[in-house]
């Protein structure tokens, strides 16, 4: 019992530790490949190639005083940018990085996943809610027709790859797609389900990953040029500074579940040396993905957004999920 | 029908097309300056603030007539002089520009008939103090020449 | 226990937008009373940043009024300063030499297109995208580096004389502007695959904020707020001053009255004012830019006398009215963005607000010109 107990407080630990030095990073690689685009050469100035801005950051942030506005509500006010950050470490405890490295495998890793993801919206309410800010307050309103919209159609997909897997355990799903690309969920050509939509699927995946985690072009939430900062207006220091973070988390949790789902998690593509090398390099691209996905587009309007998901995104997620099972059925 | 896919699919060609534009750009080199590592240099014609021009003996050609006083828009000149007792010309005692009201028009130098003033390449100019921008330009002429 | 609260189903709220809003790019504010994310009214309130440039022009002398005219529009200073110097030109009868008139013709071009790469690369961001603003920066920056190495300044210029110009161009400068022309062409195809034909943005912009014919006369609007919806007016064609009938261009007009196609008028635009600079890099003429005899003493006799340039925002008036002193009677200066902005109120109702603030952008709102 005990050494349950020690190994969940140091996957804990390990969970948070990864999740922070990732967010503090990718703020880094945002910001440098954001200026790359721009054809600027962004931070460059602290360490070698602005290596130590984060961490400069992070020390700026927390020296700073946290105001509250007068007549918030103070309980939630300082509740949710925890609440921003706690689903994505939790997160991290059952995802599967290699054979040997996971923290907690659960027999329904996903299921777990996707209940802490649906709870990160609340933390945009509670901030939109508690902030005694109109702009706040119409933020949250958005998040939340935003998150319900994208939960359906990522969820039905979702549901599309553990039939096929016919578990809901994360290893489970990796290592029926271990022998080679064609065996991967996004290219079912040899594994046990021969649906030709799949790549269509992981498309749909992907853009409910980026509503999901508020990334432009969905960034309705904090949408800068319209709602000033959204529900995170009346944030300074480190309450901003755990919603950021918690931002970058969940990018990486959804990257994660990307890998794992679709790109067939740690394998590799040839079959040779699987290992954590793959799993981050998938990872890693996928969010050099959504770092080049948001630099380049405007953002959507919330009936554009909520039209892209019940016109399109539901249906075609239906459609492929009766395929899918046609297919599994016939073979 | 037919249409719904034609939609999604040229919308989602667009995307791609607009990825590949940035995809591009992000190989290209930077274009910008690192200003307080790297500065550039004004061109020849750039209208910074004014410089009174020396003569050959170092004292400033200026003659003391005021039209500069009189065609600025904004009263930026305050100017005074002395005639020496047999000279002929005046001799500038006290040349007082507001940098702080000037916008740079240069309708002083244009005004100016004896090649008594030039622009400046100076444009690091950054100050919390208001009377750093009153210059006495008789004394900035003296600093150059020192 | 507290009686529960009477839910009001019809209950309105004022979002204040500015004057210190991202969107409003300067310090308009604009007091909208929203019904949720709708519009039910809007009221834009102006003046946060009026300087009083009538009345400064009614106690400066003409020559000292020059540099007041780049203060307006800091995006297309030369257009304004054209318009001032054509109308002191008129009422004191002052020849201008024909290579100074294509200069100016050529700058003010230069000058239309560095102000509607900034609207498009601002408008984009309004909109939520980045990385085009910078694109279109860098583009500007060019024109800027051009128009600095001949008039001494990049923004606020104080280039044009009554009669001719401050310096003469040189071959660096035809150059410069020739190698421009081509490069241009070339980033404008490249703001068409990343903005124009991206699906998010058509979508957001296709049929937003229909403006009628009506519409914009009621209120005056001008520029490709007018062209936008169908109404062929710009004063270069319509009332040619300067050396523009001497030009071949197209006024690009479109019937659909949405944010795009005031959006599409203006990328059009720079095609054209391309091919206004190309021309008149071709037949620039030798010869002085300064006239031989000029008045020493501005002192226009006593009328009344009208200008009106399209600049980079519309079309924008100079009232002159001289007692023959050296100071003009009174200087009244009509400027489009002011006319421009006033549809905003009308026509936003019912909007939501991320809608009507594309459409704000749309209408290239620059505030000081607003407030003057």
């Amino acid at each position: 019992m005990s050494l349950t107990l020690l190994n969940v407080i140091f996957a804990v630990v390990v969970a948070i530790a990864f999740a922070a030095a990732n967010a503090a990073y990718l703020v880094w690689a945002e910001r440098r490949g954001a200026a790359r685009i721009q054809r600027r050469p962004g931070p460059n100035i602290n360490g070698p190639f602005g290596l130590l801005q984060p961490p400069l950051d992070g020390i700026k942030l927390m020296a700073k005083q946290l105001i509250i506005p007068g007549g918030a509500d103070k309980v939630l006010f300082i509740g949710a940018p925890v609440l921003a950050m706690y689903p994505a470490i939790m997160s991290f405890v059952t995802i599967p990085f290699s054979d040997s490295i996971v923290a907690h495998n659960i027999n329904v890793g996903i299921l777990m996943i996707f209940a802490f993801a649906s709870t990160g919206s609340m933390s945009l309410i509670f901030a939109g809610w508690s902030s005694r800010n109109k702009y706040s307050m119409m933020s949250a309103v958005r998040a939340v027709s935003q998150s319900v919209a994208y939960e359906i159609p990522m969820l039905i997909t979702t549901i599309t790859v553990v039939m096929i897997a016919g578990s809901m355990d994360l290893m489970e799903i990796v290592h029926q797609q271990s022998s080679s690309i064609l065996h991967w969920n996004i290219f079912p050509l040899l594994g046990k389900s021969h649906n030709i939509l799949m790549p269509a699927s992981f498309l749909i995946f992907f853009i409910c990953t980026l509503a999901e985690t508020n990334r432009a072009p969905f960034d309705l939430g904090e949408a800068e040029s319209e709602l000033v900062a959204g529900f995170h207006t009346e944030y300074g220091s480190m309450g901003f500074g755990l919603f950021f973070m918690g931002e970058y988390a969940n990018i990486v949790i959804g990257s994660c579940m990307t890998t794992i789902l679709f790109l067939g998690g740690w394998s590799c593509p040839f079959g040779l040396f699987p290992g954590v090398w793959w799993f981050l390099l998938k990872l890693y691209l996928l969010i050099a993905t959504f770092i080049w996905i948001r630099w380049t587009f405007p953002r959507t309007t919330i009936y554009g957004l909520l039209n892209l998901s019940w016109k399109i995104l539901i249906p075609l997620s239906l459609v492929n999920l009766l395929l899918t099972a046609g297919l599994i059925k016939v073979f | 029908m037919v249409t719904y896919f034609k939609d999604i699919y040229s919308g989602l060609v667009s995307l791609f097309i607009g990825m590949e534009v940035t995809f591009k750009e992000f190989f290209k080199p930077t274009v910008t300056v690192q200003y307080p590592y790297e500065t550039l240099t004004m061109t020849e014609k750039y209208r910074g603030h004014v410089e009174l021009i020396e003569s050959d003996e170092g004292k400033p050609n200026c003659v003391v007539c005021g039209l500069c006083q009189r065609a600025c828009p904004s009263a930026c000149i305050t100017l005074a002089g002395v005639k020496p007792e047999g000279e002929k010309k005046k001799v500038l005692t006290k040349y007082i520009l507001d940098f702080t009201r000037c916008s740079l028009c240069g309708s002083c130098v244009e005004s100016c008939n004896f090649n008594a003033l030039e622009f400046s390449k100076e444009y690091n100019l950054a100050s919390t103090r208001r009377e750093d921008f009153i210059f006495d330009l008789l004394q900035r002429l003296e600093a150059r020449n020192k | 226990m507290s009686s529960p609260i009477q839910l009001q189903t019809d209950e309105t709220f004022v979002l204040n937008v500015g004057p210190q809003h991202p969107a409003t790019h300067g310090v308009l504010r604009v007091k909208m009373e929203m019904n949720g994310e709708y519009i039910v009214n809007a009221e834009t309130v102006i003046g946060y940043i009026h300087r009083m440039h009538e009345k400064m022009g009614e106690n400066k002398t003409y020559p000292q009024y020059l540099m007041n005219l780049s203060r307006m529009d800091y995006l297309g200073a030369l257009g304004y300063s054209h318009g001032h110097v054509l109308v002191v030109e008129k009422a004191a009868g002052i020849e201008v030499p024909e290579r100074a008139e294509y200069i100016r013709a050529i700058m003010v071009e230069l000058n239309r297109i560095a102000s509607h790469l900034f609207w498009f690369g601002a408008f984009v961001m309004d909109l939520g995208g980045f990385s085009p603003l910078m694109y279109a920066l860098q583009d500007r920056e060019y024109i800027l580096d051009m128009l600095e190495a001949v008039t001494g300044s990049r923004l606020t210029y104080c280039y044009f004389r009554f009669g001719g110009l401050y310096n003469d161009i040189d071959d660096d400068f035809i150059d410069a502007a020739r190698r421009f022309i081509p490069r241009m062409r070339k980033s404008l195809i490249k703001y068409d695959k990343l903005v124009t034909g991206n699906i998010i943005f058509r979508k957001r912009l296709e049929g937003n904020a229909l403006l009628s014919k009506e519409t914009c006369r009621k209120y005056g609007a001008s520029s490709a707020v007018a062209r936008g919806s169908g109404i062929n007016f710009d004063v270069r064609k319509n009332e040619p001053y300067s050396v523009y009938p001497d030009f071949d261009f197209d006024v690009p007009v479109y019937h659909e009255g949405d944010s795009l196609a005031r959006y599409m008028v203006r990328m059009k635009e720079m095609e054209q004012s391309l091919r206004i600079i190309e021309q008149g890099l071709d037949k620039l003429p030798d010869g002085p830019i300064m006239p031989k005899k000029k008045p020493k003493l501005i002192k226009p006799p006593a009328g009344d006398y009208y200008q009106a340039v399209e600049t980079a925002r519309g079309s924008f008036g100079v009232r002159l009215v001289s007692d023959g002193t050296k100071t003009p009677y009174r200087l009244k200066l009509r400027s489009p963005t002011y006319s421009n902005m006033h549809l905003f109120d009308e026509s936003c109702r019912g909007m939501m607000i991320m809608d009507a603030l594309a459409f704000m952008g749309s209408l290239d709102l620059v505030i000081p010109e607003i407030d003057r």
